[in-house]
């Protein structure tokens, strides 16, 4: 029943494009086999291969990048209202720059390189990474901490055994939203300032008019990201909640 | 909230300290095994000072399995001595459990293969037995007595029960209402499981008398 819905809605989405494309000309909305081929064709040339790849290392660095500093300073921040004071102007300004502004700084002030464009992406997720893991550390429970801190757990198990699955919870919901948000930035960093990735390529053919080429490469990008999805972050999760099914 | 308190324990010594609830047993613990520090005085622990400490929760690590709550407090721990311990305290087939799987009584017992599978220097039990049923709270206090006798250990038990302190203890001290003060030090020479209930009625009445005359 559950599939059948999903697959309804899926055909109903390829129904309503046939349509668009029908009325808005081939031009502006070209229909689901044309753009079913140029993939293949792009796959073909190694391009989509080439692109994806680039891409997707660019998200996973700037993602890698923006949670483990996010984790670091959002739990100094819950621990330590010190901290906390001292950081707080700081967040809040970050968070609301705006995307753009600081991605077009960091291309003028390091130049259209690599650095800068993972720099500028991770910049843009890590205040949301450090206010989820602040608000996860604030939650930690003392109880535990002083059970760790009686039976001289040393720093490492505390982390590892004490602390991070508390934040678990915490970690999954920072990831989630962090991979949309950063993969969408990336795509923005591409168009303004790299010579290769997803986002080059729809800068190229936004200039060309080429429709098909862009919902090319969106689409397979969006599929990608899904597969990410559900291989890979909801496994994870289920993993580090293990305990809590079982005890249902 | 304390007043004035010194005690020493011996070595391998198993002492109750029995007070009426609200007396500050609880923050007594606590500055013992060094959580709170807000407090005039000196207490000095064992040479190598290590502390198994049982709490009147459990505290367990939800996420983790029995096994691994108990061998991370305790990684010294061989698997012989684990086994033994697991067995001693009907564990054997929780160990692969969860603590949200487990029974309050249960996760009681775990709190308590803890601290003991640290092999500690000094063990605290704080009202490890509350808020049990009476028949368990029984095969408890056998199974503790069972591990106290296989390796004699420094223990310190607080509690608001009489008849726990007299069933354990070597020795006693009994705590005045607040701000507490040690108002009675009652020793016990028969070894435990061996005492006749007439020589506990005594000891209760000795303690009854003391309490009342404060």
């Amino acid at each position: 029943m559950n599939l059948l819905l999903r697959l309804g809605s899926v055909a109903l989405l390829l129904a309503a494009w046939f349509a668009g494309s029908h009325l808005l000309g081939p031009r502006l909305l070209p229909a689901p086999h044309a753009v079913a081929l140029a993939i293949v064709d792009e796959a073909r040339s190694g391009a989509l291969a080439f692109n994806l790849g680039v891409t997707l290392l660019r998200v996973a660095a700037s993602f890698t990048i923006a949670m483990a500093l996010g984790t670091v300073i959002g739990l100094a921040m819950g621990r330590n209202s010190v901290v906390n004071r001292l950081a707080d102007p700081w967040l809040v300004v970050l968070l609301n720059l705006p995307a753009l502004v600081i991605i077009v700084l960091a291309y003028i002030w390091a130049g259209l390189t690599e650095i800068a464009a993972l720099v500028a992406v991770a910049l843009n997720k890590l205040p949301i990474a450090i206010v989820t893991v602040r608000e996860g550390a604030r939650a930690l429970d003392p109880s535990l901490d002083e059970m760790a801190a009686v039976f001289r757990m040393s720093g490492w198990v505390r982390m590892r055994h004490v602390t991070m699955p508390q934040l678990a919870p915490y970690l999954a919901a920072a990831t989630r939203s962090g991979l949309s948000l950063v993969w969408k930035i990336v795509l923005i960093v591409e168009l303004l300032g790299r010579p290769n990735g997803v986002g080059f390529e729809i800068g190229t053919a936004f200039q060309l008019f080429d429709v098909t080429r862009i919902l090319a490469y969106a689409l397979t990008f969006v599929v990608v990201m899904l597969a990410i999805e559900t291989f890979v972050v909801q496994p994870f999760e289920r993993y580090t909640s293990r305990w809590r099914i079982r005890a249902a | 909230m304390l007043g004035e308190i010194s005690f020493a324990l011996a070595n391998g010594e198993v002492a109750a300290v029995v007070g009426p609830s609200g007396c500050g047993k609880t923050t007594l613990l606590r500055i013992i095994v060094g959580l709170d520090r807000d407090f005039e005085g000196s207490v000095v622990l064992p040479a190598h000072g290590r502390l198994g400490v049982v709490f009147q929760e459990p505290r367990l690590l939800p996420w983790r399995t029995v096994e691994d709550n108990v061998r991370l407090a305790a990684p010294q721990a061989g698997e012989t001595m684990l086994t033994a311990l697991f067995a001693t305290l009907g564990l054997s087939e929780h160990r692969r459990h969860y603590p949200g799987e487990l029974s309050l009584g249960l996760a009681r017992r775990v709190a308590l293969a803890r601290a003991f599978a640290v092999e500690p220097d000094l063990l605290a039990l704080d009202e490890p037995f509350v808020s049990l049923d009476a028949a368990l709270v029984e095969r408890l206090r056998v199974e503790l007595i069972e591990l106290v006798s296989h390796r004699p250990t420094t223990t310190l038990l607080i509690t608001h029960s009489i008849d726990e302190a007299i069933n354990l203890a070597d020795r006693i001290f009994l705590l005045s209402r607040s701000p507490a003060r040690v108002i009675a030090e009652v020793p016990i020479e028969r070894p435990r499981g061996t005492r006749s209930a007439v020589e506990l009625a005594v000891i209760r009445e000795k303690l009854r008398a003391a309490a009342t005359h404060q």
